[in-house]
């Protein structure tokens, strides 16, 4: 089986003609199975740029890009929105709607599921938000919530339609350092307990030590990659 | 790191099975739920999407839930279509009421077929024909009676504060029974006497209180144009664009105001034909027979002529198709305003929907949802307000201003329509929700 995300001579440029800058150059990169990985780099080094390649939300331009199993390449719209419904994605800001409940944003996720009933679905919600710790709180808007809660409900919506694969770019920028920690651990050990691999983008320099990678870019090229704790060998070994 | 957490009851390790090793999810059968303790799948297979109609409801249900959270805007925006609604049910009332009320008094004549100068435009301005047509019309076996109809306008002085308004007058043979009004039988025999005229009680209030000084007097003395003439009864015809009341009176007493008309100067003649006469055949012999100086017309054909003159030669048709198109426009840029703000308002949160899988087309369809919901709370009160006010304004203005389902169903339709293209313009902001920029 192919590893989740396989990267190969992705180059990407913004702008046409003499405005035309590049901002990825030739990256190769491989996220295997449960692997969590750290992408840092100063600001336009192209990490966020790489994130929303890898998350279908960009057309590809150069290179190939094979996520879950599928190449990237010259796909269709319509083929990179199927996509984007296995991967979970966590933002910046949590971009929760706030006119709906934690229990209903979550929820949200589960609804491009057709094979699962409204009470499966309100069911699943609050399984997951009780797993991130706010059974107390699934009927609140987000406005109702704390930052560091917010960004669990966006952690829970996340994971609700059991993706293959999770991105989150600075999760824990809007968060101080104890809810930063927090929803990053979180984040690991429910990543780590189903499998999926996280790609992590990051200036925090407090979270560097949940990741099984640390991949350094600057102008467009991974630039270092260091291997911090388990690798996943480990992780395997170590399960059951 | 791995020791077993309690937090997901559905993980892996809790049931023994290895990520690897966990088989593939099968596809489960619509509504059947997923058992709470099955692993998922490292990469799960892509899932089924919801079916057409249940994915609309939801994005329906999402819109609904967006356009709850915030009462105020909605309460515009349901202000806003109400609003549309009130103009485009006023505009097409008053339309219809000059159609039937500038045709009542036609419509009010009893005859098989009518004979007309084929260059009268309308009954308030009649082109006349010879008197003798009406005779020669009686050649025919079939024509049991011809009768003629002198129409005109003259002046009626208010009897109780003496200011003078025009009139219709309608003369006619009363006894022929060519034109029935309610009211009209038991005033045959008094019209016959000399300057008698019978008063439209539905004529507009201007033309003084008669119907009171009928009560409180019995008959009494009015002028019309010149002439004192005796006010012996009430008729009901109603007013209408052309005229704002009616008299009834003798043909001799119609030459008696109206002195300059030629005895042989006839504006209309109305035939009534022996019983089991077919009407399309004797018409065909009556049009043979007769010079081109008139056409022959069935009642509802004459109702149409009359009623095409208001609709094609007066502005007064396209002023209020125009005034309902105007009620459309502002409701729907209201509508399309109130849209627009809510996607502006939350494109980071529609971005974050289609970074999550969904659609463009679920997006649309949650917006169009929006903007029928609001058609479909704005319709609501607009119907019953309209409902209401045609009361109040019909009895101002003596139009017969009435609520029907056609016309509640047309403009349900075109408040839909109204809607549906204020969403369709919102949609388009939809474009600047784009995922890529969320990082």
């Amino acid at each position: 089986m192919t590893a989740p995300v396989v990267l190969r001579g992705v180059s990407y440029a913004y702008g046409e003609g003499e405005l035309r800058r590049p901002v990825l150059r030739e990256v190769d990169l491989t996220v295997e199975e449960g692997e969590i990985v750290l992408l840092t780099g100063p600001s336009g080094s192209g990490k966020t740029t790489l994130l929303t390649l890898i998350g279908a939300l960009r057309a590809m331009q150069s290179g190939s890009a094979v996520v879950l199993g599928e190449e990237l390449a010259g796909a269709q719209e319509a083929a990179r929105v199927r996509l984007r419904r296995r991967i979970g994605f966590i933002f910046q800001a949590h971009n929760l709607l706030g006119f709906l409940t934690a229990r209903q944003n979550v929820a949200m996720a589960l609804e491009l599921d057709g094979s699962l009933s409204e009470r499966a679905r309100q069911d699943r919600a609050g399984e997951l938000l009780a797993a991130v710790g706010l059974a107390d709180h699934t009927e609140k808007p987000p406005a109702r919530l704390s930052g560091g809660q917010r960004q669990r409900v966006a952690v829970a919506r996340a994971l609700a339609a059991a993706p293959g694969l999770l991105l989150a770019d600075e999760p824990t920028a809007a968060l101080d350092k104890a809810s930063g920690q927090e929803v990053v651990q979180l984040l690991r050990e429910l990543a780590k307990s189903r499998g999926v691999p996280i790609l992590l983008v990051t200036h925090d320099p407090r979270i560097l030590d949940i990741a099984d990678r640390v991949v350094a870019m600057e102008d467009g090229k991974i630039v270092c990659t260091t291997d911090t704790g388990e690798t996943p060998a480990q992780v395997v070994m170590t399960k059951g | 790191m791995n020791h077993v957490t309690p937090l997901l009851p559905w993980a892996p390790e809790l049931n023994g099975a290895a990520p690897a090793a966990a088989p593939a999810r099968p596809a489960p059968a619509a509504g059947e739920a997923p058992a709470p303790r099955q692993a998922p799948p490292p990469v799960p297979p892509a899932r089924r999407a919801p079916g057409f109609l249940a994915g609309t409801f939801l994005a329906i249900r999402l819109a609904w839930r967006q356009l709850r959270s915030e009462k105020a805007r909605l309460a515009s925006a349901v202000a806003g279509v109400m609003f549309a609604c009130v103009l485009v049910f006023m505009q097409l009332g008053f339309r219809a009421a000059l159609f039937d009320s500038a045709t009542q008094l036609i419509s009010a004549m009893r005859g098989d077929l009518f004979l007309m100068h084929p260059m009268t435009t309308a009954s308030f301005r009649p082109e006349p024909l010879p008197r003798v047509r009406a005779h020669q019309a009686l050649a025919l076996p079939e024509v049991q009676a011809a009768v003629p109809i002198y129409l005109a306008q003259a002046t009626w002085r208010n009897p109780a504060d003496g200011s003078r308004r025009t009139i219709q007058l309608v003369g006619v043979d009363t006894e022929a029974g060519v034109l029935d009004f309610p009211g009209l039988a038991p005033l045959v025999d008094a019209l016959k006497r000399a300057d008698t005229v019978a008063f439209d009680a539905r004529s507009r209030p201007e033309f003084g209180d008669v119907a009171r000084l009928l009560a409180e007097r019995g008959p009494f003395e009015a002028q019309v144009g010149n002439r004192m003439v005796q006010v012996v009864g009430l008729i009901e015809i109603g007013p209408s664009f052309g005229a704002d009341g009616n008299l009834v009176l003798s043909e001799t007493n119609f030459r008696r105001i109206v002195k300059e008309r030629v005895v042989s100067a006839i504006d209309l003649v109305a035939i009534r034909l022996q019983p089991g006469a077919e009407i399309e055949a004797t018409r065909a012999r009556l049009a043979a027979l007769l010079p081109a100086d008139v056409i022959v017309l069935t009642q509802p054909e004459l109702v149409a002529w009359e009623r095409r003159y208001w609709e094609e030669a007066t502005p007064i048709g396209f002023i209020f198709a125009f005034g309902s198109l105007m009620g459309l426009v502002v409701g729907m840029v209201i509508v399309y305003q109130i849209l627009f703000s809510d996607i502006a308002g939350h494109l980071k949160e529609y971005a974050t929907l289609k970074a999550m899988g969904y659609s463009n087309g679920y997006l649309r369809r949650v917006v169009l949802g929006a903007a029928l919901i609001l058609a479909g709370l704005g319709f609501v009160p607009g119907f019953v307000a309209a409902t209401l006010l045609y009361d109040v304004v019909g009895a101002g203005t003596f139009l017969p201003l009435h609520m029907d389902a056609e016309r509640a169903l047309g403009v349900f339709a075109m408040i839909f329509a109204m809607c549906a293209a204020a969403g369709l313009l919102a949609m388009r902001k939809l474009r600047d929700a784009s995922p890529a920029d969320m990082f």
